[in-house]
């Protein structure tokens, strides 16, 4: 049953060979057998889950089945589940129970899937490598040395890893992409603005965005259907009607105008990670795709102004927490402002403080204009430059990340190195655009590669079009850890 | 530019931190990287750019004014590390 994808299993349940507490069952199974290893969950829901399992199992019969109804599901612990913690990974959220349902997690529900448990990552989301949380790191189901990539690390190490078929993760600057492509799974970073973000706790509000990881393109897709969609919630969330992909089922790609970024596979990339990357593009070319190479313009500034505005919107975003209304509080503290920075300093690990300092350092007085305003400045030429690429392209093809999986420890006293990690990726969130992430083959060290497919906004279906005639044109994305395929 | 303890304290107190000494000398050495690195941003002309501080030019979205139930005091509540009744505990702040 593991080996199913979330679409057959749903469909096995429908049909009635299966039930519904079977399939949440047998992956609860495979969490308690290799979580131990991973660190992927933070917490299992069991017996919510199978409760719910039975209730879901008693409208299949009934009601309005949905392509996903029955089919277990895992999220990243940034998201909102009432009444059970939500932690963002951080001993600052210690204790915490929401008292409401992320929008996401109610369509999840509203679709018959079934939340089994919350997803390790980050801490508040910061970071590149599963690294930096609370609760230990996440590591890498191809190999256990190395990290799982972030910070959805726990979303994409779960799916990878076959202890769930599908998961949530967030991607603020390559959160969903970045681990998708150090575990050899499938992940879409969707527009902003296409999926709610009512009850995804807040790093970077103008670039987080939620969205879906699994094991193939048709799973994710099927998923992003369900998760998209307007929300009286979100003012920003300005899709007009959830994703319908059904129509995204070609068989080539004549006429598709890819672009390839020459400078991308220029200075700092692997060389097993370019030839794997080109030769997905070699790929698309048969698929009857044309491919051109160009310059992305602003490369070198891309990093330096998304840790500008990232920083920035983090500092201010962070400083609700006071510990005073929820979540950790120092039993050090006598006066009122002892309360809030003694609390504040306990709660928050070393990668949260650095980027609340650093995004005030770049909001004030004397810095703003040197800082933050030339950010925004670029910020908007980099949305400028893509506008100009998306009149000559369809799509641009892109690594997701200069290396494969590196190991636990490597970078984590390095900040700078880490940043860099996410040259290829945050120029997609400035821009507020979708991407997709997919797998494409190994390195020498039988490490998975991915490369990401950009387009223009809300251009999502042309993506899910052609990363599905990549995956029907190729195997990368079923090989598992452990040599199985 | 310099990153000195005077920096680091003004930071310190603008984010509402207090760091131990291994986390203030880690910092000022990230954070000289970390700036020097951004540095690179002043070669770019960006005069007459309009800056963007979101991907879209959203304009106001607006609802009808409607009356919906809110969330249950006691729930939310709950969450709170110190409480008496329906209000939070905070230590005394007027002397």
């Amino acid at each position: 049953m593991l080996e199913l994808s979330a679409l057959e299993l749903s469909s096995a349940i429908r049909a009635g060979k299966l039930s519904a507490t079977e399939a949440v069952s047998a992956y609860i199974g495979a969490v308690e057998r290799t979580d131990g290893q991973l660190n992927a969950f933070i917490s299992l829901g069991k017996e919510r889950a199978m409760a719910r399992a039975k209730a879901v199992q008693q409208l299949v019969g009934g009601g309005k089945p949905t392509p996903l109804t029955g089919v277990p599901i895992a999220i990243k612990d940034n998201i909102s589940t009432a009444g059970t913690a939500t932690t963002c990974a951080s001993k600052m959220l210690d204790g915490y129970n929401p008292v409401f349902n992320a929008t996401i997690v109610d369509k999840l529900e509203r679709a018959g899937m079934i939340v089994i448990g919350k997803l390790n990552m980050d801490e508040f989301a910061m970071g590149g490598s599963s690294e930096t949380g609370a609760f230990g790191p996440v590591r890498n189901p191809w190999d256990v040395s190395r990290v799982a990539g972030g910070s959805s690390g726990g979303s994409a190490a779960a799916a990878a890893a076959r202890e769930i078929p599908l998961s949530i993760g967030s991607d603020t600057g390559g959160s969903i992409r970045q681990p998708c492509a150090f575990c050899g799974v499938t992940g879409v970073k969707p527009t902003y603005g296409a999926v709610s973000r009512y009850g995804l706790i807040a790093y970077a509000s103008s670039l987080d965005q939620i969205g879906p990881i699994g094991n193939n393109i048709d799973d994710c897709a099927a998923l992003l259907s369900v998760i998209s969609g307007p929300d009286d919630q979100d003012s920003t969330c300005v899709i007009n009607n959830p994703f319908d992909f059904s129509g995204a089922r070609f068989e080539r790609l004549d006429g598709v105008k890819i672009g390839l970024p020459r400078n991308y596979f220029a200075d700092g990339i692997d060389e097993d990670v370019k030839r794997a990357v080109l030769a997905a593009a070699k790929e698309f070319e048969e698929a009857g795709a044309s491919v051109e190479e160009f310059d992305m313009p602003l490369m070198e500034y891309m990093v330096p102004a998304y840790y500008i505005i990232a920083c920035a919107e983090a500092s201010s975003n962070l400083s609700r927490y006071d510990g005073l209304k929820y979540g950790y509080r120092s039993d050090k503290a006598n006066t009122l402002s002892e309360v809030y920075r003694l609390s504040r300093s306990e709660g928050f690990g070393l990668e949260v403080k650095r980027r609340i300092m650093l995004g005030s350092f770049v909001l004030s007085s004397g810095y703003y204009d040197a800082y933050y305003k030339k950010a925004l400045q670029i910020r908007a030429l980099i949305k400028d430059a893509y506008s100009g690429l998306f009149e000559r392209f369809d799509m641009i093809l892109s690594p997701v990340a200069p290396t494969t999986a590196y190991k636990l420890g490597e970078n984590i006293d390095d900040p700078m190195k880490m940043y860099m990690g996410d040259i290829y990726t945050v120029s997609v969130n400035l821009a507020g655009l979708p991407a997709v992430s997919l797998p494409c083959g190994f390195d020498g060290q039988g490490l998975p590669v991915g490369f990401q497919l950009i387009g223009d906004a809300f251009a999502e279906e042309k993506l899910i079009g052609a990363a599905r005639v990549y995956q029907r044109r190729t195997d990368h994305h079923t090989k598992r850890p452990g040599g199985a395929a | 530019m310099t990153i000195d303890d005077g920096l680091i304290a003004y930071l310190e107190d603008l984010s509402c931190l207090t760091l131990v000494d291994d986390e203030k000398r880690r910092l000022k050495g990230d954070l000289r990287e970390i700036l020097s690195g951004m540095e690179r941003l002043g070669e770019l002309d960006t005069e007459n750019v309009p800056e963007r501080s979101h991907p879209f030019d959203n304009a106001n979205a607006f609802r009808e004014d409607e009356v919906h139930a809110s969330f249950d005091r006691e729930l939310i509540l709950k969450n709170a590390p110190d409480l008496s009744d329906e209000m939070f505990i905070a230590p005394k702040t007027v002397e």
